[in-house]
């Protein structure tokens, strides 16, 4: 399902260059659940956002669906619609009721009727466990309500693939569990997955695969017991000694 | 607390300083011995004319039928030609078998009708709305393309702004008038509009590229991750949100613009400063077409202010 080699991002700010993704090679098969964890700043955002093409990569290559990102000829606009993503900051359209924040990219990207993108966006509503306060703005919204919301957006596209990037960062502590249950929900369905998270305990549960990454690089990689138990690395132990 | 126990001291204060103000008003103009005409002064916003009706030929009156205020008078000529003329009835001046020779006035018309100064304020009022749609639209389209990731759009941009808010306005029109006007063969009103339009359209940008870069940077990205193209993204996520934290300066910048446009009075655009200025030089009553006009201004961005500030509470439903 997603497929990328070797993909360097590079910044270039005013101090000099920033190589904050740094040669990864990822697989991600259809249906599984990767987990991508490590230190702040080591390049978790920077490569999940080269994965839907809000970042431009410097060099290598991303391909979705059998779909080259560095190809110039591909259409970005409908890549993303194949890639949900679901921010930190959850990001819904503050100026939209939450039926209209689920029904407005489903009119523009997937050209479904009035009717056809009601019914979607009630059904994901449900689902995600929101269910009185379709007529609301956001604002009035719990962080939790607020990031299941945003889930439902994203899963109003159909995509093929879920980005999560630190979905529960940004909720206090008692709102984080709502969130997790439902991305645990999305995961028993067979969605495919990639979730940047600093919750362990949800790594250990839904991963098929954890990632860890420091300095722009994987430097360990395996099934959650692998990692949990019996890391390679010197810097992965570190990592697990100060999360846990 | 405290501030209200004395709120009545700080309203007296305000009184005092207001009535100071306006007795040394008062005093310096008894000092130049001018002769006040405020009862000459509304005639220039409306006026009752006496307009003769005339008849078309030679003929006779015929008939003469009176009905309320008006009269109406039949014609006819030798030839059998018929007319029939309305004055008004106690300004009719033929009676019936009367003969009438062409150009005879049978009677007078009154008629209310805009003075000077209000049809100034109308040609104020229109150049400003004109130029207000067009500086909107050019601003919409300098401010995006001032954030655009394209170098000659930024660049474009970039220098239009500069230019013109490095610029009087006064020379703008100049410019306008005297340079492109005569090079383009363009009339005054055009002339005049393209540089109101131009010059606020450099402002309306700088507030828009303002408006459009307070929005979250997450708000477009989410909207690109669903898939939605940067026109659409633009058009339903970023313009909207952008447009209630516009919507104060930007008015501002219309309200500026009314009075801005009194500029064009130079280039003999017959607005409100002009007809201001006209009936000031044709009569001695300076001080009160002064006063007036600036009256006049007043009223109009103080509506317009009043009109956005409920605009703003009807859009803060979603916050
Ligand atoms: N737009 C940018 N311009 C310049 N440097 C950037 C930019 N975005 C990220 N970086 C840098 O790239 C590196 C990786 O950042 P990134 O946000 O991907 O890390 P992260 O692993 O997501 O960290 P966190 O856990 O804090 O979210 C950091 O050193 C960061 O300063
Ligand atoms: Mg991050």
């Amino acid at each position: 399902m997603i497929k990328t080699e070797n993909v360097i991002k590079v910044f270039h700010t005013g101090s000099g260059e920033v190589r904050a993704v740094d040669g990864v090679t990822l697989h991600v098969k259809s249906g599984e659940v990767v987990v991508i964890v490590g230190p702040s700043g080591s390049g978790k955002s920077t490569f999940l956002r080269c994965l839907n093409g809000l970042e431009n990569f410097s060099e290598g290559h991303i391909r979705i669906d059998g779909q080259d990102l560095a190809d110039r000829h591909v259409n970005m606009n409908k890549v993303r619609a194949e890639v949900g993503m679901v921010f930190q900051q959850f990001n819904l359209f503050p100026h939209k009721t939450v039926l209209e924040n689920l029904t407005l990219a489903q009119y523009r990207v997937r050209h479904r009727s009035k009717k056809e993108a009601l019914i979607k966006a009630e059904a994901l509503l449900k689902k995600v466990g929101i269910h009185a306060k379709v007529d609301e703005y956001p604002s009035r919204l719990s962080g939790g309500q607020q990031q299941r919301v945003a889930i439902a957006r994203a899963l109003a596209m159909d995509p093929k693939v879920m980005l999560f990037d630190e979905p529960t960062s940004a909720l206090d502590p008692e709102m984080v569990g709502e969130v997790l249950d439902v991305m645990k929900q999305l995961a028993r369905e067979g969605m495919t997955m990639v979730v940047v998270t600093h919750e362990m305990g949800f790594a250990r549960e839904v991963a098929d695969r954890v990632i860890f990454m420091d300095e722009g690089k994987i430097v360990e990689e395996g099934t959650p017991e692998h990692f949990f138990t019996a890391p390679r690395e010197e810097r992965a132990k570190l990592f697990l000694k100060q999360v846990l | 607390m405290k501030y209200q126990q004395h709120g009545w001291f700080w309203r007296l204060l305000l009184v005092v300083i207001l009535l100071a103000g306006a007795g040394q008003m008062w005093y310096a103009v008894n000092n130049v011995e001018y002769q006040w005409g405020w009862q000459n002064i509304p005639r220039y916003f409306f006026y009752k004319a006496d307009t003769p009706v005339k008849a078309p030929f030679d003929s006779t009156v015929t008939a003469i039928t009176v009905e309320g205020d008006s009269a109406t008078v039949l014609l006819t000529s030798e030839s059998g030609e018929k007319a029939s003329l309305t004055v008004d009835a106690k300004d009719l001046r033929v009676k019936a078998g009367e003969e009438l020779f062409d150009d005879d006035t049978a009677g007078y018309l009154h008629q209310w009708k805009t003075g000077q100064l209000m049809k100034g304020l109308w040609v104020t009022i229109w150049i400003s709305a004109v130029s207000s749609v067009v500086a909107l639209i050019i601003g919409m389209v300098a401010g995006l393309c001032r954030l655009s990731s394209n170098f000659t759009l930024r660049g474009l941009a970039g220098l239009y702004i500069e230019v013109i808010r490095g610029t009087p306005l006064l020379v703008q029109i100049y410019i306008a008038y005297f340079l492109i006007g005569t090079v383009y063969n363009l009339n005054r009103e055009v002339c005049g509009i393209g540089a109101l339009s131009l010059f606020a359209g450099a402002y309306v940008a700088e507030i828009i590229r303002a408006g459009i870069q307070a929005i979250p940077k997450g708000q477009a990205e989410a909207a690109r991750s669903l898939g939605m193209n940067s026109f659409q993204t633009m058009k339903d996520v970023v313009l909207p949100q952008a447009f209630k934290k516009i919507l104060p300066p930007l008015a501002g910048q219309f309200i500026s613009l009314i009075k801005d446009s009194s500029l064009v009075s130079i280039i003999s655009i017959i607005d409100l400063t002009k007809a201001g200025r006209d009936i000031a030089s044709s009569t001695f009553a300076t001080f009160e077409i002064w006063i007036s006009v600036a009256a006049m201004y007043f009223v109009i961005t103080t509506l317009l202010s009043q009109l956005v500030y409920y605009m703003e509470r009807r859009f803060r439903i979603s916050d």
